[in-house]
């Protein structure tokens, strides 16, 4: 019982004496650089969502035809599109947009497939098998069609987009989540819990659930990303959210590409503020990771 | 074996039946159909008469049920049927366009695989550097970039260096052309959608060589060989590289699956008429008999891809029996 003698001495300083916030963040972004990195631009875009009134410039959806197709400069820091808008502002007030939609369809997707995926491990059998076939059905079939089927049946919105992106969500979920549920179920606690008499709710809320949270919040993290681009791919092919709206998919959709060698800035600043946001989500998620699951590590 | 082949084979069938029903039903939820788009098309006012008999004539005054064994028939007597909007065979419309969107396809995998395998590996030897931070940043920006930005991106360089070096712009010629005739030209026109394409699917399969190769780094025999003196370049090719790429093929073959869907936007930037293209154009014409099949033709390849991956993993470490 008694652990090497170094080693308790070491707890022993540890537990006499936290150490202040400032030493433990400096720690941790010591040992995850990346994810460090990840977190500051995730806070960063938080900070410019939220703000965003107090940020942004200009108006983002007003049209100023005399300050159309400016380039980058001290009154427009990131140049104005082929509206006059500017695009610094834009690109701020967008960041609501892309978390809005990051935010809620990773959480539905994420949470809907842990249930799902607890709940298929938990009961086995026909159910599983059947639950399972339904998943393989939604993993094959192709997001983008499954998008213009969507947006086509209830008609464009930023709701019906996160319907759309939402679907695709839950079997990666339910999938990852039933292999790790699956070996707690063999955990005779499991047994403990049944033979006392709980309902099956109980149990898979309450006792399955908390251990399979490492998997969900990874995968929420990357889904938060993969929903910002997935949103931007919408708007990009116009199915997702509508003008005037800021959105960082629609400002490329609108003429980025027309304008390309005129007006390079209307379609490079979008794209960057698309690809530090979803790899800010990335990093955070891989080190998230790292910090939760070792065993994870390998994905 | 077989067995394990023939039980694999038969529950593709309630896959392939759940997709069939699904976009069957899909599509028909969608308010208004080929011919309502057809005629609105020409911008006069639709002829209900008009519309009434290109209904009759494709069919779609049926019943449903009657539609739907339609199209189970065709599965069954091998015949597709024709495009709703064309009225040329799919087979025909797909085959026009499947080989472009294969040849970039493959032509992405091979860009995929040159970036993954030596970038993963020097990550893998060089972890926790420098290196291996710029690997890995390098790599999870692949995933960040939104391809069709990425298309902008490199058509937009293009134009630019090309104007500073030789004075006028050029950009990629956008009629096809078969490989078969021309090929240089072929290939410059359709590296960039395959660079595009690749770099973005090479982001996966980088980290996957990395993990995979620290794993198998750890193993005894690596040990072993180190023990022995071998050099480290010998260590890490004939012994770790070897063994690592097991899970390294499982992730290219399912993101190959995963690439004809990732076609659609690509295409559309690079302004490309393969299957992609087909594929939307065909949704927003609510060519339901066209649809169908392209979705069909998506999924089918998935899970033979799927099945392909697994057999071809238990080819590879004799470790692996499938019972």
């Amino acid at each position: 019982m008694t652990a090497p003698h170094i080693q308790v001495e070491t707890d022993a300083v540890e537990l006499a004496e936290r150490p202040p916030w400032t030493v433990v963040i400096f720690g941790l972004i010591r040992r995850y650089p990346l994810g460090a990195a990840g977190a500051l631009v995730v806070i960063v875009m938080i900070a410019m969502a939220l703000f965003a009134d107090v940020i942004a410039p200009y108006d983002p959806e007003a049209n100023a035809f005399e300050h159309m197709f400016t380039p980058p400069g001290l009154q427009f820091l990131l140049g104005t599109d082929d509206f006059g808008r500017d695009i610094l502002s834009r690109i701020i007030y967008g960041a609501r947009t892309a978390l809005f939609v990051g935010f809620v369809a990773a959480f539905v997707g994420a949470t809907a497939g842990l249930v799902l995926g607890v709940a298929s491990a938990y009961f086995g059998g026909w159910f599983d098998l059947l639950l399972q076939r339904v998943m393989d059905v939604f993993m094959a079939f192709p997001l983008i069609i499954m998008a213009l089927a969507v947006v086509a049946v209830l008609g464009p919105g930023i709701d019906k987009v996160i319907i759309a992106i939402t679907i695709p969500f839950i079997p990666q979920c339910a999938r990852v989540v039933r292999s790790s549920a699956l070996a707690i179920r063999e955990i005779p606690y499991v047994d403990a819990a049944r033979a006392l008499g709980f309902g099956h709710a109980r149990i898979i809320l309450r006792h399955m659930v908390p251990n399979v949270m490492a998997p969900y919040l990874i995968l929420l993290t990357a889904f938060v990303g993969q929903a910002i681009l997935l949103e931007a791919v919408l708007a990009f092919l116009g199915l997702g959210v509508q003008e005037p709206t800021a959105a960082w998919g629609l400002m490329l959709k609108s003429g980025a590409e027309e304008y390309a060698e005129s007006a390079p800035w209307i379609a490079i600043f979008p794209g960057v503020a698309i690809s530090l946001a979803v790899f800010g989500f990335n990093l955070f998620g891989d080190g998230l990771r790292d910090a939760l699951d070792p065993k994870l590590r390998m994905q | 074996m077989y067995q394990y082949i023939i039980k694999r084979l038969l529950l593709m069938i309630p896959t392939l039946f759940g997709a069939m029903v699904l976009v069957f039903i899909l599509m028909r939820l969608i308010p208004g159909d080929v011919c309502e788009v057809r005629m609105a098309g020409f911008g006069v006012y639709a002829d209900q008469e008009a519309i009434d008999i290109c209904r009759e004539n494709l069919g779609l005054n049926d019943p449903v049920y009657v539609q739907f064994f339609q199209v189970i028939k065709g599965y069954f007597t091998l015949d597709l049927g024709e495009s709703m909007w064309t009225g040329r065979p799919i087979t025909h419309e797909i085959g026009l366009r499947f080989q472009l969107s294969l040849q970039i396809a493959v032509m992405a995998t091979v860009v995929a695989i040159l970036i993954a395998i030596p970038l993963g590996t020097i990550s893998a030897v060089k972890q926790d550097t420098w290196i291996d931070y710029c690997v890995r940043a390098f790599s999870i920006a692949g995933i960040a970039m939104p391809s069709f930005w990425l298309g902008i991106m490199i058509i937009l360089g293009l134009l630019i260096t090309t104007q500073a070096w030789f004075g006028t712009p050029w950009m990629p010629p956008i009629v096809y052309v078969s490989p078969f005739e021309d090929l240089a030209g072929n290939l410059t026109q359709l590296i960039w959608p395959a660079v595009a394409t690749g770099y973005r699917y090479s982001a996966v399969a980088t980290r996957m060589t990395r993990s995979a190769l620290l794993e198998v780094l750890r193993e005894d025999y690596v040990r072993t060989a180190r023990a022995k003196g071998l050099l480290e370049k010998v260590i890490i090719n004939r012994h770790a590289l070897k063994n690592a790429m097991l899970p390294v093929v499982t992730i290219i073959g399912i993101e190959f699956a995963f690439l004809i869907g990732g076609l659609v936007v690509t295409e559309q930037v690079f302004n490309l008429n393969g299957l992609g293209k087909l594929f939307v154009e065909s949704v927003l014409n609510l060519d339901f008999t066209l649809t169908q099949q392209l979705v069909m033709l998506v999924v089918v390849i998935f899970v033979m891809t799927n099945l392909v991956i697994d057999i071809f993993y238990a080819w590879l470490d004799p470790r692996i029996r499938y019972a």
